[in-house]
Formats: C-alpha cells, sequence, structure tokens
C-alpha cells in the first residue's frame, strides 16, 4: 500500500474531481441532453385519489398525440413482489387502466413539440370519472370496513408481520411507558427531480434510456420485463443526476410509458419531472404509525419493547424494493443499538389511497429512531434519570463485539457508549442544564436532547435473499483498465450522484496502485459501460464498489507485476507502488508496462497473462450481513413558548463509519443527511384531506430547511473499522437523516417539561404541534402527574 | 408546469399601456416583478389572454420626495426599498420591513405595487403600509384617483381596482422625528409568508396612533385609531398601557377562533407594540 501521506489514498481528504464541472455549472443531466428532433411529454394525471375510468375524451386535434392504456396494451404493468409469506401483490399498469388509486396516477400521455404545447394538449383530455370513497389513513384503511383498493384481496393489507421473543418477562416491569407515536408523510426532494430521455437506435437496434436514476441495471431489468425485450435490446444511461435519495432507485411507470412511445413513435422523447409532479404524485416517503410500550427497571434498564408498527404503504409496490420495506425492516431493526431480553413486534404495510411509499436515505430507521429514542427519553423521565445515562446502560458495549442482537442483527464492531459520551460531552451538558434553570431573557425555554441509532449498510445476499424482492445483491463486480499512456479506467455499477465516488473509488485505486487520481476516470452509470449492479442503495457502494475496486486494482497489479518483473529481469521481490513496478535493482512505471503491453508486445514475455492489463473481479465481504456504522446525535435547542417557534443552539455528531476512505466527503454525507433530518424534525410534511387530496402541492406548502435552519453542525469522528470489509470500511451514506428527528423532539420535550406541557409524540414538531402540547398541558388536571415524567431526581 | 397560451406586450409610455387595457374583449394581467404571477401561470392557476408587463414605463420607476411624503412609483422593488436606493419618510421602517420579504431573488425583482395589486393577506406590505397610513395612487382611462392602503384590499386577492385601472404610485407619509413603530412577522422560516404581523405606529406629534393584526386568512385588521387597544392612555407606554383583552375581541370580531392562531396574531401585535416602546 502506498504511503498514507500521499494525500490521495484512502484516507486523505482529497478535492472531489467532478466538482470542477458541478459548480460551474457544466454537468450533464438527462433535462440538458438535447437529441435531434426530440419531443416533449406531459402526463394527464388522476385528479381524484379513488376512481373508476368512464371514459376518456380525447379532442379530434391531438389524436395520434395523447396514449392511453388501450394503446400500450402488451406492456405489462409493474409488479413488485415479496416472497415473504402473505404479501399480496399489487399491479401497476403504466398507464391506468379501469381504476385510478392514487392522486398524480398516469392515465394519459400526451407529445408535442415543447413541454408547455404537451400540457395544453393535456388540458384539453377529458377524463369521466366515477370517485370512490378514498383509504386517506393507514389506521382507516387497516379498519375493518375500509373500502378496498385492490378488490382481489379482501382487505388492504399488502404484509403483516410478527416478530416475538420471551416479552412475558418483561410484562411485569417496574417501568412501563407506552406511546403513540407518528412521523409525517415526506417527499424526498433531490434538486433535480426525475426525467426520462428515450430513442430507438436503429442501427443497434435498441432502445436508448437516459433516466435520473440511482440503479441503470436494475432499470433495465425492469424495463426488460415490463416492455418484453430482451436485456441486449435495452441501453440505460444515467448521466449527472443531482441528488437521488432513494427516489432514484426505483423503476417508474413513467419510464416503461416512454420507453414504449420511444420504440413506437420513430423520435426521441423526453419528459422531465416538475415540482409539482414529483410532490403529489411519486416521490413520497416515511409515514409511519406506532404505538410502542417501553419496559424497564427503575435504574432505566431496559427489560423489552413491545411495539405495533403501521406504515402507510400507498396504493403500489414500488419495484423493486416492494411496498413493505419499511414495514417488515420496522420490525427486524426496531431495537436499534440496544441490548435488552424481551421483545415483540407486529406491523401492518397498510395500502392507501396515495402514492406508493419509497425508499429515503435512512429508509424505516429515520421511523424507529424517532419511535425507540421518544420512548427512551420518557422512560428516563420516570426512572428520574438523565435520558443519555439511560442510553449509557443499554447499549451495546465494545467487549460485546461481534454482538448478534435480539432479532439477530449482526454488529460487526465499535464502541456506541463512547459516541454518546462524546456526544454530550461536547455540547457540555452540565452547563446546559445551569442555563437551563436559569431562564432565558426574552422568555425561551432551553431543551437538550440526545439519539443513538445504528446503520446496517452493504447488507448483501444473506439478507435480501429471505426478502424474494426482485433484487437480491451478490458479488459486486468491477472492471479496470490500465491505458496506454499509464492512466486508470475503473468501470462499476454503482452511481455517484452526489456522493463523491468519481474521487473516493479513485482513491481506493489510488491506494493500491499509487497512480494519480487525476489519471483515474471513474466510468458508471451506463449499462453498456459498466458491470451488471444493483447499484447505488442502501449505504453500500464504498463497501461493495470500493472493495471491488481494490480486488480488480490487486489483479491489475499482479499483471503489471508480471510484465515488469520480467522487463526488470528479477524474479522475485517485484511489487507495485506509488505508480511503479518496483524490483530489488530498479523500477519501471506502470506507464512503460503499458505502452510496452499495448504498442510494443514483442517486447513481452513469451508467458504473460494474455488477459492483459484489463480484469474484472468480483468482491463480497467477509460476511455479508452489513456493516454497522453508528452515531451519537446531541442536540440544543431554543423552544419560544409564545410562538412555539424552534431555533437549534448547537449539534453535535459523535459519528464511527469505520476507516473513512475520504473524511471530507464523509462529513459532507452527515451535512446533507442531518439537513435532512431537520427538515423531518421541524419542517417536512405532506398532508391529505379526507379525500385524499395531497395539500403540499408547492414548496410554499412543502417547507424545506434552508441555509437559516441548518445551524453549524460539529462533527466527532471515530473509526473502529470493520473486521469483514476492505480496509474496515462502513456504508454511512444515510446516517445523518436518521437521528435529527429523535434528537431534536427530544430537546424541545426536554424544553417543554418546564411548563408541564405533554409531549410532542408528531414529526415534524410544527410551532402548532408544540403550542397545542403547551395547551393541552395547562389543560390537565393539576393532581395529574405529568405524562411519563416524574421530574429529575434532586 | 408551463404556462397556458397568451400574448405578451410591453409598452414603454402610460398611454400605450392604457390604450392595451382597453382590450375589453380580452382578459389582461399585468407583470411587474412576476414573483407571484410567475408561479400562478407556471400553474395555470390564471390564464390571461394578454399579459402586459410594465417595467419598461419610467413613469412606474419614479421616485417624488416633499416635505411631507414621499412618492414611489408601482415598479419600485423591495430590494430597491431595502438597499435605499429610492429615499426613505419612515425612520427606516420600510426597509427594514423590505429586507424581511421572501428572499433576495425574489425582493430584487418583486415590486412594491406588484404585491399590493395581488393582495395576498399573508404579504408584508397590505399590513405594514396600512399602519404607515399609506395611499395607493390610482390609473386609470378616465384619470387618477387615491385610495388609503387599508381600504384598497377588499378581500383575499381583492382590491379596490376598477377593470382598466392600475396602481401608479405608493404615497408614504413622511414619519415626524419622534415617531415610534413596530413590526413583527412570525413565519414558519427565513423567507416564508408570514403566519401572523403585528404593526404599530405611534406618531405623537401629528396625532397619529395606528395599529394592525395582518397576515390573517382576510384582509388586515387595522386600527386607523388604535387608542382602544391601549386603554385609551397610550400616553402612558405603550406596552404598558397594551390591553390584550381588546386585539382579542377585534379578532372574535373578525371571526378568527383556531387557538393557535388567535395566540400568533397577539403575540406578533405585542412584540411590535413592544418594538415601538423600546423605540
Amino acid at each position: 500500500m502506498s504511503k498514507p501521506d500521499s494525500g490521495q489514498g484512502v484516507g486523505a481528504r482529497a478535492l472531489r474531481k467532478e466538482d470542477d464541472r458541478l459548480l460551474r455549472g457544466r454537468g450533464q443531466f438527462v433535462a440538458d441532453l438535447r437529441l435531434a428532433g426530440m419531443k416533449d411529454v406531459a402526463f394527464v394525471r388522476s385528479p381524484l385519489a379513488h376512481a373508476r375510468i368512464r371514459g376518456i375524451g380525447i379532442p379530434e386535434a391531438h389524436r395520434g398525440n395523447v396514449f392511453t392504456a388501450k394503446d400500450l396494451a402488451g406492456v405489462k404493468p409493474i409488479r413488485a413482489v415479496s416472497g415473504l409469506a402473505g404479501f399480496k401483490v399489487s399491479v401497476q399498469p403504466a398507464l391506468a387502466e379501469g381504476k385510478i388509486r392514487h392522486v398524480g396516477e398516469l392515465v394519459a400521455m400526451c407529445v408535442a413539440d415543447t413541454r408547455a404545447a404537451a400540457e395544453d394538449v393535456a388540458a384539453a383530455v377529458r377524463l369521466d370519472l366515477e370517485e370512490l370513497p378514498a383509504v386517506h389513513d393507514m389506521l382507516q384503511g387497516r379498519a375493518a370496513g375500509a373500502p378496498l383498493l385492490h378488490e382481489g384481496w379482501g382487505d388492504n393489507i399488502f404484509l403483516e408481520t410478527h416478530v416475538e421473543c420471551d416479552i412475558g418477562q418483561a410484562l411485569d416491569a417496574p417501568i412501563r411507558v407506552t406511546r403513540e407515536i407518528r412521523t409525517a408523510r415526506q417527499c424526498m426532494a433531490p434538486i433535480e427531480g426525475r426525467g426520462v430521455v428515450a430513442h430507438w437506435d436503429r442501427r443497434l437496434e435498441q432502445l436508448v434510456v437516459y433516466s435520473a436514476a440511482q440503479m441503470p441495471h436494475i432499470v433495465r431489468t425492469g424495463l426488460s420485463e415490463c416492455l418484453g425485450l430482451d436485456h441486449g435490446k435495452i441501453r440505460v444511461v444515467s448521466p449527472d443526476v443531482g441528488g437521488g435519495f432513494g427516489y432514484k432507485g426505483i423503476l417508474l411507470p413513467e419510464e416503461v410509458a416512454l420507453g414504449w412511445l420511444a420504440m413506437h413513435c420513430g423520435h426521441p422523447v423526453r419528459w422531465i419531472e416538475d415540482r409539482r409532479e414529483h410532490l403529489t404524485a411519486s416521490a413520497n416517503c416515511r409515514e409511519h404509525h406506532y404505538v410502542i410500550t417501553g419496559y424497564a427497571d427503575r435504574d432505566g434498564r431496559l427489560l423489552g419493547i413491545d411495539c405495533e408498527a403501521t406504515v402507510d404503504s400507498g396504493a403500489y409496490s414500488s419495484y423493486p424494493f416492494s411496498a413493505c420495506l419499511e414495514a417488515a425492516q420496522v420490525a427486524s431493526i426496531l431495537p436499534g443499538p440496544y441490548d435488552f431480553p424481551a421483545y415483540r413486534c407486529r406491523t401492518w404495510s397498510v395500502a392507501t389511497n396515495k402514492c406508493g411509499i419509497l425508499p429515503y436515505r435512512g429508509v424505516a430507521r429515520t421511523g424507529v429512531c424517532f419511535a425507540l429514542e421518544l420512548t427512551l427519553d420518557a422512560i428516563a423521565r420516570e426512572a428520574g434519570i438523565e435520558p443519555h445515562e439511560v442510553r449509557l446502560k443499554n447499549l451495546v458495549r465494545p467487549e460485546q463485539m461481534p454482538f448478534d442482537n435480539i432479532t439477530k442483527k449482526h454488529f460487526d464492531s465499535g464502541d456506541y457508549p463512547e459516541a454518546l459520551r462524546r456526544a454530550v460531552d461536547a455540547v457540555d451538558l452540565a452547563a446546559v442544564r445551569v442555563r437551563q434553570r436559569k431562564r432565558e431573557a426574552d422568555g425561551r425555554l432551553i431543551g437538550v436532547g440526545t439519539a443513538v441509532y445504528c446503520e446496517q449498510a452493504a447488507h448483501g445476499t444473506s439478507v435480501y435473499a429471505g426478502w424474494g424482492i426482485p433484487m437480491v445483491p451478490g458479488y459486486e463486480q468491477a472492471t479496470a483498465r490500465l491505458t496506454p499512456d499509464g492512466g486508470l479506467e475503473l468501470r462499476v455499477g454503482v452511481h455517484s450522484h452526489g456522493q463523491g465516488m468519481e474521487t473516493t473509488l479513485a482513491q481506493v485505486a489510488h491506494e493500491i496502485l499509487g497512480i494519480d487520481i487525476a489519471k483515474i476516470s471513474v466510468i458508471h452509470g451506463d449499462t453498456a459501460f459498466t458491470p451488471y449492479s444493483t447499484g447505488t442503495w442502501g449505504s453500500r457502494s464504498m463497501v461493495m464498489a470500493g472493495g471491488a475496486v481494490a480486488s480488480t486494482c490487486r489483479e491489475i497489479a499482479r499483471r503489471a507485476t508480471e510484465i515488469g518483473a520480467w522487463l526488470l529481469k528479477a524474479e522475485t521481490g517485484v511489487v507495485v507502488r506509488e505508480g511503479k513496478v518496483i524490483g530489488p535493482s530498479g523500477s519501471v512505471t506502470l506507464e512503460e508496462v503499458a505502452r510496452i503491453w499495448y504498442l510494443r508486445p514483442q517486447d513481452l514475455p513469451a508467458h504473460v497473462n494474455p488477459g492483459g492489463l484489463e480484469a474484472t473481479t468480483g468482491y463480497k465481504p467477509a460476511r455479508d450481513s452489513g456493516t454497522f456504522s453508528y452515531a451519537a446525535h446531541a442536540a440544543v435547542v431554543t423552544v419560544d413558548p409564545e410562538t412555539g417557534a424552534v431555533e437549534i443552539l448547537d449539534y453535535v455528531i459523535a459519528e464511527d463509519g469505520g476507516k473513512l476512505v475520504n473524511p471530507m466527503v464523509v462529513d459532507g454525507q452527515i451535512y446533507g443527511g442531518v439537513a435532512q433530518g431537520i427538515g423531518t424534525a421541524l419542517y417536512e410534511e405532506m398532508p391529505f384531506d379526507s379525500s385524499g387530496q395531497p395539500l403540499a402541492s408547492t414548496l410554499a406548502d412543502y417547507l424545506l430547511p434552508g441555509p437559516t435552519e441548518v445551524p453549524d453542525l460539529r462533527i466527532i469522528h471515530m473509526e473502529t473499522l470493520s473486521p469483514y470489509t476492505e480496509f474496515g470500511v462502513k456504508g454511512i451514506g444515510e446516517g445523518g437523516a436518521i437521528a435529527p428527528p429523535a434528537a431534536i423532539t427530544n430537546a424541545i420535550n426536554d424544553a417543554l417539561r418546564a411548563l408541564g406541557a405533554i409531549e410532542v409524540l408528531q414529526s415534524p414538531a410544527t410551532p402548532r404541534r408544540i403550542l397545542e402540547a403547551i395547551a393541552q398541558g395547562k389543560q390537565r388536571p393539576a393532581s395529574g402527574a405529568p405524562q411519563g415524567g416524574t421530574g429529575e431526581r434532586s | 408546469m408551463k404556462p397556458a397560451p397568451f400574448e405578451y406586450e410591453r409598452p414603454d409610455d402610460l398611454d400605450g399601456l392604457i390604450a392595451l387595457m382597453r382590450s375589453e374583449d380580452l382578459f389582461v394581467k399585468m407583470l411587474a416583478g412576476g414573483q407571484s404571477l410567475g408561479p400562478m401561470l407556471n400553474l395555470r392557476l390564471v390564464q390571461p389572454d394578454l399579459l402586459v408587463d410594465i417595467t419598461a414605463i419610467p413613469e412606474l420607476k419614479r421616485v417624488e420626495e416633499n416635505s411631507d411624503a414621499v412618492v414611489l412609483g408601482a415598479c419600485v422593488t423591495h430590494a430597491d426599498i431595502e438597499d435605499r436606493r429610492v429615499p426613505d419618510a419612515t425612520g427606516g421602517a420600510l426597509p427594514r420591513v423590505a429586507r424581511a420579504i421572501a428572499y433576495r431573488a425574489v425582493r430584487n425583482r418583486g415590486t412594491l405595487g406588484g404585491s399590493l395589486a395581488h393582495a395576498d393577506p399573508a404579504a408584508d406590505w397590505v399590513s405594514c403600509l396600512a399602519a404607515i397610513g399609506a395611499e395607493v395612487l390610482i390609473l386609470g382611462a378616465s384619470g387618477r384617483r387615491t385610495v388609503p392602503v387599508d381600504e384598497f384590499m377588499t378581500g383575499v386577492f381583492q382590491v379596490a381596482l376598477e377593470p382598466g385601472e392600475l396602481v401608479e404610485a405608493v404615497r408614504i407619509p413622511r414619519l415626524s422625528r419622534g415617531a415610534r413603530w413596530g413590526f413583527h412577522k412570525i413565519a414558519r422560516k427565513t423567507g416564508e409568508m408570514a403566519q401572523a404581523i403585528g404593526a404599530v405606529l405611534h406618531d405623537m406629534e401629528r396625532g397619529i396612533l395606528r395599529a394592525v393584526i395582518g397576515a390573517t386568512e382576510s384582509v388586515p385588521i387595522v386600527f386607523s385609531d388604535a387608542a382602544a387597544l391601549f386603554g385609551g392612555n397610550p400616553e402612558a407606554g405603550l406596552a404598558k398601557a397594551y390591553d390584550a383583552g381588546a386585539a382579542a375581541r377585534a379578532l372574535d370580531d373578525a371571526g378568527i377562533t383556531d387557538p393557535v392562531g388567535r395566540q400568533l396574531h397577539l403575540v406578533a401585535l405585542k412584540r411590535a407594540i413592544n418594538q415601538a416602546a423600546q423605540r
């Protein structure tokens, strides 16, 4: 391995190579593509949440430019099946057939020279709909007698699960707190929405689909199924992509519809999602409901957790992750980083008349962290102990590693209590408590909150095979090619859309081969050029593609060593380092080795490996049950009791991501994730009315945190290596977004204790919810003990 | 989110503008900064036949200053006021309000006249200028007329403009040196529309005490003689004399019943009054 001070290898804070083009506005996104003869598509979308289609009126003038389900005969619907027992399958046609199940569902596809003209056509199409009663809420949908979305099912439950482990022994615990907790439906809101450009390449007889996608190979597989085309007849290109967060990891009905259109219309077609479509018709996520009971002894030691969790899955199961990704994960990850002896969890994935719930950064973890961490604070109040001390008593300890928890999650390494101690020290809890007692001059209240989570990442075959969803990750492959001038091309099937992988994967290659990262190009996002991969999701890319790049670069090093040794006339003691093949008595550069392989083969040894300086290898960690990164978050907030406004005064993240390939890039991941977590905690909410209409159709109604809402974040890194992965890396991409709602809401509730308010148990903690919690606290009979709390021990 | 088709004209004098506005058989909308109209066009919430861009007309950018008022043309931007590129007769009140309108990008384009004519209850100027006692100068085919700001807005997105009329300018009275004012806005985050606005002006030399409860779901509640909010005795000190009960009764009268909304309105007004008292 090259020296750690080279400034380019694993661990270096190398500047991001891709930023030169991205920051200068020279990136190439789907909406930047200009193909000759390209026309624009606008969709007629359902204005109703639940309806039968009686007719679709297409004005004579627009015939031939408007397409409906009838035209798409032969196109198969999207079916995202889970193999879990009892899962019910939804059938999602690209364009609605017979029935509509959510506002924004595609009904007709309109084509014109410009998007504005296409919208004119769409506005002229008349829908004759028979409105049906809507399921606008998951609890309503679960109840008997609710309207049915998929009549054949008999109910609205995609999947029900039940796990139980010794819960009986916890039931007589001295402390027992029960809370009903809810998280809002959210939208993911990457700065670039989805977008598709499709055309038929007549020379290659191939459908070419450019899509803002995280998982181009999976899109290709999905399109192959729906369109009935061989994989070889489809090429999916994912160019520069402006943020994914999970939304760009699913197969869209729009992709299927435009794919079909490009095969039939004779010209390229384009659809660029606008923000209203994004908010109301597609990018929904996160909506959970919990009834959770925590059992503990008087010292705050957890004796058990009992939970009923419901997830609002929306109308359709999304491909490839399915409609039960969230709820089924809730059951397995709710215990978080805590070690306790008894557990029970039932979950329901409920179909509602809303767009399908999609996996958003953190996936189910943000919800379970919120539910569990609020419950732990309630236990702390009941026990009269500082909340972080309750956590310290229950966190898995370093000497237990590797550790199998109550749901058989295998924790690879780490010192969780140390992360929490560092976060609590950094916010100076004692000083905050003093300030809190003194009260602020302007009447605002101070509160401090903590939350701890673990992030299982890069989980592979052994985890996903049991789920039986359309996508099970196996070995990850990478191709490397030493070019004739000594540069390196890396080809990977994952996709970088903000993560900086064009830099960090080059750093991995540099670590092995010592080639300057300026001469290493990372090629990704094109099924024609890259190895098949499930793509970028689940914080897997650095573990999986990073491991594959390292493994392939070692193979290149072996091949180069063979040639170099021949050139150096050395039999043994030959290594690749710093871009050279170094022997006992001299060296030859990789550039020279490459030049001879490609341009002067007459100088090669007779027994040379005919594979040359291009290789593909596959990689899987020694255990594929996932890496466990984790963090403790600590937030200090003020709450204005007159307005319900919250200000974050201090925010500390003590994070352990194993070996950090580029700590600067990791910091960026954490900043972005926490900003989203602040949105979840305080601002973001997509409400629906009782007829299933989404009520936040623009960014004036759907509030995202901006620069003044995200404080200076303080990050403390720990680096406990994973024993199972290349370099000891762990996946860290989602963690930032997991803990903030829990830490901030705990801080708010800590602040509100001084007023005797009831707890805020619903995200986001809006001013209205805070003011109502204060008002309800005042209405409580004076004799009644505050909900879940008896005050601190003094 | 692309507008429905429309015709576009950009006259460069008032006569040309008035002629276009006479197009009786057409639905005509005027475009100044476009910071509200632009999104509404894109969402197809408004679909005019003719869009008349009024930003090339020098008269609508005019600024006049005399001893008792400043007149600002309708196309003066929020940023012009924020940056004091136009004179201020309010002892810093208007620049301070302007600074907190939406985001800088919006302030660079959004105009004083446009904001008033759009009449969004949550906007800053309809409330603040009502408290200041400003007047709207209206121009139409048949001549000019003047309407106080608090009578100009007649409902949600509704104003006292007759067909063919437009906001030409706003007349802002010069406050006395000793005038005290306060303006407090409650919004979910920086740049968002207000949930509640409180505004108060106490200009003793001119015998004026005005207050506004704004960002209601309808027109602002304007107290053109606000003495009743202070038990009839504002001289005792605004903060001290303030009678929250009187403000609460005004909310009752306006039919505002949501407890959270009421609280925010009362807090905004109280904070505006405290601000004025400390000036």
